[in-house]
């Protein structure tokens, strides 16, 4: 739905006020998406940096970054990048149902993108279990050998710098949703008010498409080699 | 002129933003731009004494060839010096306290787009300069403000930590303000306020909001990685533990050169309108103003390795970077000639906020000259970790940057407090501190040349008449910083009644009363024109 | 106060200071020109259009493209000529002639370290002859340092772990001050030193008095024998490993497919993580001397590796070469 086409009566804000520096409901809409965009450019540099150093300290170590990588647990990756897809989907189904006034449906969604997001937090925190009893923890417990242990450490640094630094914004956006779901719950949101959940989804997406880059750049390339 | 003013306007018949609420906790919870602005006014003023005595410090120092403190003393506080000065002092200075009193004034809007947010924002500021001030009472840091690898991650036995901490958090700050500046310009100009009617100073701060929101986060990272680094002993920049030394180095410059422009972009835009206004006449070249301080903001983030000719970088690479760095000195020209320009044909008096700006042109066009030569690779190489570079980047910081800032604040002390500051001595320190300020930076240009390299707490002989100059002029400086302290806070209660527009000044944040309302307008104002000097007074 | 020296006397004493020295200057002279011309232009203005002269103001000018566009285009061209003149003298930095004489330059904080190439070692003096050709091979034991001869006119980071390189040609005889220009820590502004040109007779009886008991080249065969490393690198040995004999500027294939030139850092990281970079055919079985040996055997191992190559690294290996 185009908004410009919208009235601006057609919107509200939560509080079902406007704050007084906006002028209508719209305005401050249209305000508030402007400021999620710019918020999500600097996340972007701020993984862009994770991502540049990852793949120079790569360049200049390709073999010993391959043979780390292929330590890594593919199956429960996959399943993780799954996992994120599909609350991707489930966030958006969530999202029009409360658009469309079907309260119950948007609970229900909303939910499961909560539970979906849990599940990744779980599967990441079996691996990095298993990395644990692996001695593949850097700082905490790491013990290997091999010609590349030191170089692997390095891996496994940026790993956790990485992976942990992503799981960071996956649980805010839990805290977020879970919060917006019990809100729905109550009877807040509805088809004149759910910017701020759109937002929220906004910023589901954009960790998932974080995700999208830190899977194949930690666990596929090299694989083959 | 000003008792004119305040003869001929009735009485302002709104409350001011100053006039209720005045309780500490009214103030440090409150959502008006102009009080946050105010806030972040006294944070900014309390880290630039914190850092001037670091300054001094350095100053002292080098009074004799041996060095009058002990070397320990010295690296401590040449390193909080510049941390401070850099990020507490410059990177917030005009946008986060001119800027943030201004921005919403000035495009019609009755606040900040997220006033919460702008809050949190200084917030976030006051906890990083404590993280920092911390690391000083701990005992200071010795790792110089660039926190070069592997210096500060695996030999410096300091609180690199806290430093790294507090810079950390006032990196969000930062980001805070960029988001909130873009959007507000974005969202909530008053009708008929089009891009091109903005104030330059506007342009300015949607410019370097660019800058902040897209730079800060590699700063964070790059001081997250080092705090790793540092921590658990695995090498992201350390050659011994596979690391790349030279990444740091890309990574931190391409936070800090464009930070260069976060500092300098403001400044840019706050001197336009200046100089429109004490010229009486329309900022010559609007468009290639504003064009031109996009082009830096652009190109700037292109240029970081001019930093590194001598680091170890490859020639061809030096070559890139040499060839844009001096492409991006071709829009701050345009800037010099337009505002020369501006003066052409104008009725142009000189009250004090004139006189700081005047003397910005000045300093910047001698900052900007020797910024080239620094582009030359061939010049850069004996030239750079020397005093001449030194010298450079205070031209265009401290002459520019702070001549501006003190510029500004003058110029809308009326309109912020209400009340006009003493003109005489506010001339007096405006050409002290031109005359100060050449007096402690021009002769490093000489030391530079001659090869006094940066950061040495000890000297040969032969370069102690300059800096014995260098530091005579540095005590002239402080003095010229102190002054408008006192005035300014004396005329808060002894100063006249400024009027709502004491300079017939032209910009939408002088058609409101001085001290502004609370919403800053009455009515919401429809814009016309932009700086129409050459028109009949409204 | 004390006045020791002319203020404004810098020596010029090598090759490359001259050019340098007239680039600096023609472009103090542009400079100067620009900002006294903006700042009398200022000046006349503010005198001739202050408020109430009664200077004609008829006819202002709001905007005007051909001006604004001059004095863009203008500076543009002359910065891109400044540009390609300092380019060519930032090449001719890094290209260093032919015959010049290699002298190897450890740095630590805070002191450099200097070995000949016949064994002589000094600590902050650099002895070299007037006219010929220096290049400094250089690497440091902790942080990152600058070494810095003001009267020379050149400079180059000195990084842990990698190589750079600096060439000069002095071209006066005398002591010139040689200066550490990287932060290095709490003497950093005492890790200074002294270059001292001498003439040809004089230097080479400075080496003989100074005589070692070995070249470094034979210091680094010594090297390699000890580490072990000629139990495996010697066309004899029954390990099945490269042969080392010229390995210096030679294009290694590597059994990931790729090729690099052994250049400084080649060797060095093959010395020091050998699995990174194997050899095609070879087995990675060689063990890692990480942290076995100090900076200054590694020059003298390579001074060794490089003295049984007749070549230079080629072109590939970029002009200032190998920190990066």
């Amino acid at each position: 739905m185009n908004t410009r086409t919208l009235e601006p009566q057609h919107f509200k804000s939560p509080a079902g006020e406007v704050e007084k520096q906006f002028d209508n409901p719209l305005q401050q809409r249209d305000t508030a998406t402007i400021g999620m965009w710019v918020f999500m450019a600097t996340e972007i540099m701020f993984f862009g940096v994770l991502f540049a150093a990852y793949l120079i300290l790569r360049s200049l170590h390709p073999a010993g970054f391959a043979e780390a990588s292929r330590d890594t647990d593919l199956l429960l990756g996959s399943i993780e990048t799954a996992v994120l897809l599909v609350s991707s989907i489930t966030i958006m189904i969530g999202i029009r149902a409360v658009r469309l006034e079907q309260r119950r449906i948007g609970v229900a969604f909303l939910g499961l993108t909560v539970l979906l997001g849990c599940g990744f937090l779980l599967i990441h925190g079996l691996e990095y279990r298993a990395d644990y009893f692996k001695h593949l923890i850097p700082g905490i417990d790491y013990h290997q050998s091999g010609p590349y242990w030191k170089v692997k450490e390095l891996f496994y640094c940026m790993y956790y710098f990485i992976t942990g630094f992503h799981s960071l914004h996956l649980f805010i956006g839990i805290c977020v949703n879970a919060g917006m779901t019990i809100r729905v719950a109550r009877g807040s949101y509805g088809e004149h008010d759910y910017t701020a959940l759109e937002l929220a989804g906004l910023y589901w997406h954009l960790v998932d498409m974080v995700w999208i880059f830190v899977f194949p750049l930690l666990y596929l390339i090299g694989r083959s080699g | 002129m000003s008792t004119m003013d305040t003869l001929t306007l009735p009485p302002p018949a709104v409350d001011s933003y100053l006039d209720h609420d005045n309780t500490l906790w009214a103030w440090l919870t409150t959502h008006d731009h102009k009080r946050i602005a105010i806030l972040y006014t006294i944070g900014i003023t309390f880290f630039f004494v914190l850092g001037g005595i670091a300054a001094a410090m350095i100053r002292l120092d080098l009074l004799e060839p041996s060095g009058l403190l002990d070397p320990e003393t010295y690296n401590k506080s040449f390193t909080f010096h510049g941390v401070v000065m850099v990020w507490f002092f410059l990177i917030p200075s005009i946008p986060a306290t001119l800027g943030n009193f201004l921005l919403p004034l000035m495009i019609g809007a009755r606040d900040m787009a997220f006033p919460r947010i702008n809050l949190a924002s200084w917030y976030l500021y006051m906890i990083g300069g404590l993280f920092t001030a911390a690391a000083l009472v701990w005992g200071g840091v010795d790792t110089g403000w660039t926190f070069y690898t592997p210096y500060s991650t695996m030999f410096s036995n300091t609180n690199v930590y806290l430093v790294i901490v507090g810079v950390f958090v006032t990196g969000f700050s930062t980001i805070f303000t960029g988001i909130n500046f873009l959007v507000t310009t974005h969202s909530l100009r008053t009708p008929g306020m089009t891009w091109f009617r903005l104030p330059l100073f506007v342009w300015a701060m949607y410019a370097v909001s660019l800058v902040m929101v897209l730079a800060t986060p590699v700063l964070a990272m790059t001081l997250a990685l080092i705090g790793l680094e540092r921590g658990m002993g695995v090498g992201v920049f350390d050659p011994a533990l596979g690391g790349d030394p030279l990444l740091f180095q890309h990574l931190f410059w391409f936070y800090s050169h464009p930070a260069v422009y976060i500092m300098i972009l403001p400044a840019m835009g706050l001197v336009s309108e200046v100089i429109s206004c004490f010229a009486r006449r329309r900022i010559f070249g609007y468009k290639f103003m504003t064009w031109s301080m996009l082009a830096i903001a652009v190109i700037g983030f292109m240029v970081w390795g001019h930093h590194m000719f001598v680091a170890g970088m490859s020639v061809y690479a030096g070559m890139v970077f040499s060839l844009l760095s001096f492409i991006v000195a071709v829009p701050s020209a345009i800037k010099v000639f337009n505002w020369t320009s501006t003066l052409h044909k104008g009725d142009i008096s000189f009250e004090s906020p004139m006189l700081y700006v005047l003397g910005f042109v000045g300093l910047f066009t001698m900052g900007g000259l020797t910024g080239l030569m620094l582009a030359a690779p061939a010049l850069d190489v004996p030239l750079t970790d020397t005093y001449f570079v030194i010298a450079h980047f205070h031209y265009v910081m401290v002459g520019g940057s702070v001549m501006a800032y003190m510029g500004g604040i003058h110029f809308w002390w009326p309109k912020v407090t209400g009340r006009l500051y003493p003109e005489g001595p506010a001339k007096f320190s405006a050409i002290l501190m031109f005359v100060g300020f050449n007096l402690t930076f021009f002769p490093q240009y000489i030391l530079g040349y001659d090869g006094m390299p940066r950061r040495y707490h000890s000297y040969a002989p032969q370069f102690q008449t300059l800096n014995v100059l260098s530091s005579a002029g540095a005590s002239i400086l402080a003095l010229s910083y102190l002054l408008p302290l006192l005035y300014l806070v004396w005329s808060l209660r002894y100063g006249h009644k400024a009027g709502n527009n004491p300079w017939q000044a032209r910009g939408l944040e002088w058609q409101t009363t001085s001290p502004p309302p609370e919403n800053n307008f009455r009515h919401p104002p429809v814009v016309r024109n932009a700086y129409a000097y050459d028109e009949p007074a409204p | 106060m004390r006045i020791h020296d002319p203020m404004f006397l810098l020596p010029d004493a090598s090759s490359i200071s001259p050019r340098i020295d007239l680039l600096f200057w023609t472009m103090v002279g542009m400079c100067t020109l620009v900002a006294v011309g903006v700042m009398l232009t200022m000046v006349y203005f503010c005198v001739r259009y202050r408020l109430g002269s009664h200077a004609d103001r008829s006819n202002r000018h709001k905007k005007n493209l051909t001006v604004e566009l001059s004095w863009t285009l203008i500076p543009l061209v002359i910065f891109l000529g400044m540009f390609t003149w300092s380019l060519f003298l930032f090449a001719q930095l890094h290209t260093p002639p032919a015959k010049s004489q290699t002298i190897y330059v450890v740095a630590k904080q805070w002191m450099w370290k200097i070995q000949h190439p016949g064994g002589q070692r000094e600590i902050n003096m650099l002895h070299v002859p007037l006219g010929q050709p220096i290049r400094l091979t250089m690497t440091s034991q902790d942080v990152i340092h600058s070494f810095y001869v003001p009267a020379f006119r050149v400079k180059q980071d000195v990084l842990p772990d990698r190589y750079t390189r600096l060439w000069f040609t002095p071209t006066k005889l005398g002591r010139f001050p040689l200066r550490c220009t990287e932060y290095c820590g709490l003497d950093h502004s005492k890790m200074k030193g002294y270059v001292v040109v001498m003439r040809p007779s004089d230097y080479a009886r400075w080496l003989h008095d100074h005589a070692a008991s070995d070249s470094v080249v034979s210091q680094g065969k010594a090297i390699f024998r000890q580490r072990g490393c000629s139990g495996c690198h010697s066309p004899r040995a029954s390990v099945h490993a490269p042969d080392l004999h010229g390995i210096y500027g030679r294009v290694v294939h590597l059994s990931n497919g790729k090729t690099v030139v052994a250049d400084e850092r080649y060797i060095h990281d093959s010395i020091m993580q050998p699995d990174s970079q194997v050899v095609a055919g070879y087995a990675p079985i060689m063990p890692s001397f990480k942290g076995q040996i100090p900076a200054s055997d590694m020059l003298k191992l390579m001074a060794y590796l490089k003295s049984n190559s007749t070549d230079e690294p080629p072109a590939s290996n970029t002009p200032n070469g190998e920190a990066r």
